[in-house]
This record gives structure tokens, sequence and C-alpha cells, in this order.
């Protein structure tokens, strides 16, 4: 650019050195690795010794991706992940739903304490120990039941932080139509309240099946190998495999057991960005 | 709210008919408190009572070793203290946590601004980037292994781009595989930082830009006056929960380093299972029993100053 110009066309520079920087910062950030990712789970053992950048001289990605289904149990693994999931995400969004409506209508000093109780797990961290030894005292400990529980005390917090600050944007005169007409407190809430807060519950889910589909953490500690989840089963093979230095299987097994999520995020990105967008910069 | 009522006018009768109101009795039965109790079990059982535990079995000798549980006092403490474990790993956590809130929100914003105008290249780049926060963390701690060992592929391009064979063990120094580590963690959650940033940004009204504009202020000025400090909320949800998130840090730590070298990147939670896994479960419950402190120690009064902030401008 000249020193001649315009004030205005100071903007015409970036308007090149934009495009290009987005691509280029996608191609160093994350093309690095996710080629990394690819070309080494396309590669036989030998070249994948030493994971580089250069391609697999003869790809065999089908064949290790075969090889890991059957080997990392993907299949067990992943109806293990749903298992947990489904029924810790339905629990939390009903039962946080159902508290979160009384604590936003009701007032008063014992309900503002409660509320305080109940979202405090949003900063504080589980106890992971003492959960697994009171697991252990209830039968639960290495149980689906168990690990459901564990998820939803976990999460509630959030999902009664999001909705309770949700209700209370919902004015109280729709409910007393309803209840005019005869309505008993829970159709209330199931007919007029649990309809209008799809917004805020569609990005609960979103985010809580983030956590609970990729924690491996507290999975290691209730679970500990007696049910197989896709983490778990990651770190299975990993820790096997690292010794062996099995890197195609390795990231055999990271594709596949990334799809399920990259699918559901690549078709409803837009409602995904948006719903996690929403909630954060009031 | 009650203002609210009032204005409203065609239900005033209703209002006055039906008995809602301010009575109390109304607002029980309406909203019976009944319907905590579900929510408070679950609340109650899975969090609050092994919370509870964490205080009492922080002070006893429970291990796998033997079967009786008896009281030792503050001796789990005393030992942790003595050999330098306890402030290790809290040093190390705060350090990690620090570095990672910085990383991210630098990286996050830098994207956020990188990727602002609404093009269908950024559309593209923006969605790219928030691919790494769906993948499982744990995943990507193995990525990155896979790059950062010494004849791993970022050596590798070093070594063309240098001409030189470069064989830095990124993941094997006592120093600064804590900071690689963090940037692999900022790596990870960038796109949701740059996501929220996003967000902050578009909530500033054109007016005020253009008015900045014609007064000649520059891009640099105009960020650094009118849009950093726009977009407060969004830095303070961004450094609150990339404190939080790495306090809490597990997978990525565990996938790269395990906590190596020499114990330099060994988180509370990293400690938390390795001596959980060796059966020494009241050295693990003590270090449960710090990081829940720690966290509850810092976490308010940071989001109390973020939000302080937020209520000067």
């Amino acid at each position: 650019m000249s020193a001649a110009t315009t004030p205005r066309s100071n903007f015409r520079p970036r308007r090149f050195i934009q495009p290009i920087g987005a691509l280029a910062s996608v191609a160093i950030l994350l093309g690095v690795p996710f080629w990394l990712v690819i070309s080494t789970a396309g590669k036989n053992q030998a070249e994948a010794l030493d994971p580089s950048l250069s391609a697999p001289s003869q790809w065999q990605l089908w064949e290790n991706f075969a090889n890991v289904f059957t080997d990392g149990r993907m299949l067990p693994a992943f109806f293990g992940s749903l298992l947990v999931m489904v029924p810790a995400v339905f629990g939390v969004l009903v039962l946080g739903s159902l508290a979160s409506w009384i604590l936003a209508r009701r007032s008063g000093r014992g309900f503002a304490i409660l509320y305080a109780l109940a979202i405090s797990g949003i900063v504080l961290p589980p106890a992971v120990v003492t959960v697994v030894l009171l697991l252990r005292q209830l039968g639960l400990a290495g149980t689906a039941v168990g690990m459901i529980g564990v998820y939803m005390g976990m999460y509630l917090s959030t999902v009664i932080f999001f909705v309770t600050g949700f209700v209370r944007t919902i004015p109280s005169e729709l409910e007393e139509a309803a209840r005019v007409d005869g309505a008993r407190p829970f159709t209330v809430f199931w007919r007029i309240i649990l309809p209008l807060l799809t917004p805020v519950l569609a990005t609960a889910t979103i985010l809580i099946c983030l956590y609970i589909w990729n924690d491996v953490f507290y999975a290691l500690f209730v679970l500990g190998g007696r049910l197989d989840t896709l983490p778990l089963n990651l770190y299975q093979v990993a820790s096997a495999g690292l010794y062996l230095q099995n890197w195609h299987l390795i990231f055999s097994y990271i594709i596949l057991m990334s799809l399920p999520l990259l699918l559901v995020f690549v078709f409803a990105q837009r409602k995904i960005i948006s719903g996690i967008t929403s909630g954060a910069v009031k | 709210m009650s203002t609210n009522r009032a204005l409203a006018s065609p239900k005033i009768l209703r209002g006055a008919l039906s008995p809602r109101g301010s009575s109390r009795s109304s607002a029980r039965s309406d909203h019976p408190a009944l319907f905590l109790i579900p929510a408070l079990v679950v609340l109650v059982v899975f969090f609050f009572v092994p919370t509870i535990f964490n205080f009492v079995y922080a002070f006893t000798d429970w291990s796998s070793f033997k079967s009786d549980i008896g009281f030792v006092g503050f001796e789990n403490f005393a030992d942790l203290f003595q050999s330098g474990t306890l402030l290790n790993a809290l040093k190390v956590t705060l350090v990690y946590a620090v570095l990672v809130a910085v990383f991210q929100n630098v990286f996050g914003l830098l994207l956020a601004l990188l990727l602002e105008r609404d093009t269908r290249i950024n559309r593209f780049a923006r969605v790219m980037f928030f691919i790494p926060v769906v993948m499982s963390a744990l995943a990507v701690g193995y990525i990155f292994q896979a790059l950062l060992k010494p004849d791993g592929a970022l050596n590798g391009i070093l070594s063309t781009l240098t001409g030189t064979t470069v064989s830095t063990a990124w993941l094997g120094d006592t120093t600064w595989t804590i900071v690689v580590v963090a940037l692999v963690h900022s790596w990870k959650w960038m796109g949701l930082s740059m996501l929220i940033y996003l967000a902050g940004l578009k909530t500033i009204s054109d007016d005020v830009l253009e008015a900045a504009r014609l007064d000649g202020a520059s891009w640099l000025t105009t960020f650094r006056s009118i849009r950093f400090p726009l977009i407060a909320p969004a830095l303070t949800f961004n450094v609150a929960t990339a404190l939080l998130g790495s306090m809490n840090g597990f997978d990525i730590v565990q996938a790269t380093t395990e906590g190596g070298p020499g114990g330099t990147t060994e988180l509370l939670n990293i400690f938390i299972f390795r001596t959980f896994g060796q059966g020494l479960f009241a050295q693990a419950t003590t270090m449960s029993l710090v990081l829940f402190v720690m966290v509850a120690v810092l976490a308010f009064p940071v989001i109390r100053i973020l939000r302080k902030r937020e209520d000067v401008l």
C-alpha cells in the first residue's frame, strides 16, 4: 500500500490479509493435528511407530477401524456410554426443571439458601474418592445406576442455575390462566412451564451431553472397568497401546469415538453454537 | 414483581378474585415445595454426602490394606505437607490454572477478532475451531503426545524448517512442560472462548463504533477503550470457566505426561487418581479435600472481582 492512499483504503489490506490469516490459522493450528490423526490411523504398525506427518505408503484405514472396533470393544462401549448418558441427562433435566420452577417462584430466606446450595455444585468440585465409598455402601459401585447418580449430582446444579434464571423471565400470568381452569400444580408445570423451557433445556442438554460423553475421570473412579464407556476403553487401548507404540490403533479409536458427537455437531452446529453463547454474555 | 402484575391490567381483576396475590398459603399450594424433593435427594445423596464424607475420611487411615478405619487426626495432612507433595500439587494446579486462563483467553480473543466478520471463510473457520471442544480431552491429550514426542511430528516440521535435526523433548522438561500442557489444554477449549467473545462483540451497538470511527479512533484505540471494556461479561465467563475447568483438570495431563516429569505437572486430580489406584484412599481423600477448599477459597473471590469490574462500566 502506498502512502498516498485515502484513509478509507486503510481497510483494504485487511481484506486480503484476513481470509489468508483465517485459513492459515486453521491449517496450522487444526490441520496439522488432524492430519496427524488421519494419516497415522491409515498406517500399518511399523510406519506408525514414530507418528509423523508423512502419508502412509498404503492406506489401511478400514482394516485399522475394524481391528480397533473389535479389540477396543467399541460396540459395548458405545452402548455403555449411551446407557449412562441418556438417563443421566433426562433425569437431570426433569428433576432440575421441576426444582427450578419452585425455586424461581417461591421467595423467602429458606428458598434463597436452598437455591445457593443447589447451584454450589457449578463451582465446587465433586468429592470423587468418597463418592466411591458411598456407592460401595449402597451397593452401586461399578454399576450404571451409580454412575448415573454421580453425574446427576454433578450436573443438577448447572441445570438449576440455567433454568431458574429462565423461569423468572416467564410471566406468572401464564400459569394463573391454567390455574383458574382448575389445573393442578404438576399439570401447570408439565403443560405450561416445561414446553416454554425448550431453548434453555436444549442448551443444558448440549453442554451436559458433551461433558458426560467425554468424561473419563469420574468414570475411572466409579466404574473402574466394570462397565465399558468410549473414553474408558480409549484409556485402556491407549495405556496398552502406548507401551506397544500402536499409534495407528489409538488414532483409529479416536476417530471412531469422536464421530457420533462430530456428526451431531455438524448437523446442528448453528443451534448448538447459538445455544451455548446465548447464556454466557448476559 | 407486584408493579408488573398491576400493570397487566386485565389480570388485576383475576388476581383479586383468585386466591393468589400475596397470600402465603396460595403460593405454597401453587408451587409446592414438595417438587424440590426429588432433585434435593439426588443432590444430597450424590453430592453433599460425599462432600461431608470428604471432611471425615481425610482424618482417617482408610486404605485398601486393612479392613477397619481408624481416626488419625491431621496425620495425612502432616505427611503430605512434610513430603512436599501437598505444596507441590497445590503449586502445580495453581500455575496450570493461571496459565490456562491466560492462554485460553488470549487465543480465544485473538481468534474472535480474526474471525469476527460474517464471511463464508470465517464461518467455516469458526466451526473448525469448535471441533476440539467437542472432542474428548483424553483424545486431544494423546494426539499431542504423538505430536510432541522427541521423534514426533512437531520436531519433524521444525527440522525441515530449520534444516537441522530438532529433538526437543517438549513433554520431558521439568520447567517448561507445564506451559506446553497448558497450551494443549487451551488449544482444546479456545474454540469455546472464541464463540463467547464473538457473541460478546456482537452485542456492541454499531452506533457506538460508528461514533468512534467518525472521531478518527484507530482500530487499536477502538478496541482498547470501547470494545474490550464492553465485552467484560464474556471475559468474566471465560476466565471463570477456564480457571474452574483447569483446576479440575485431569484428562489432558494424564494423556500427555501422567504428571511427569518428576511430578512437575502433577495436578491435584492426577495425584488423587494415582494414590487411589495405589489403595491409599485416605491420602487421596485428603487431597480431594484440599482441592475442594482451594476451589472454594479461590472461585468465589475471583468471580466477585470480575463481576465488580463489570459493574464499574
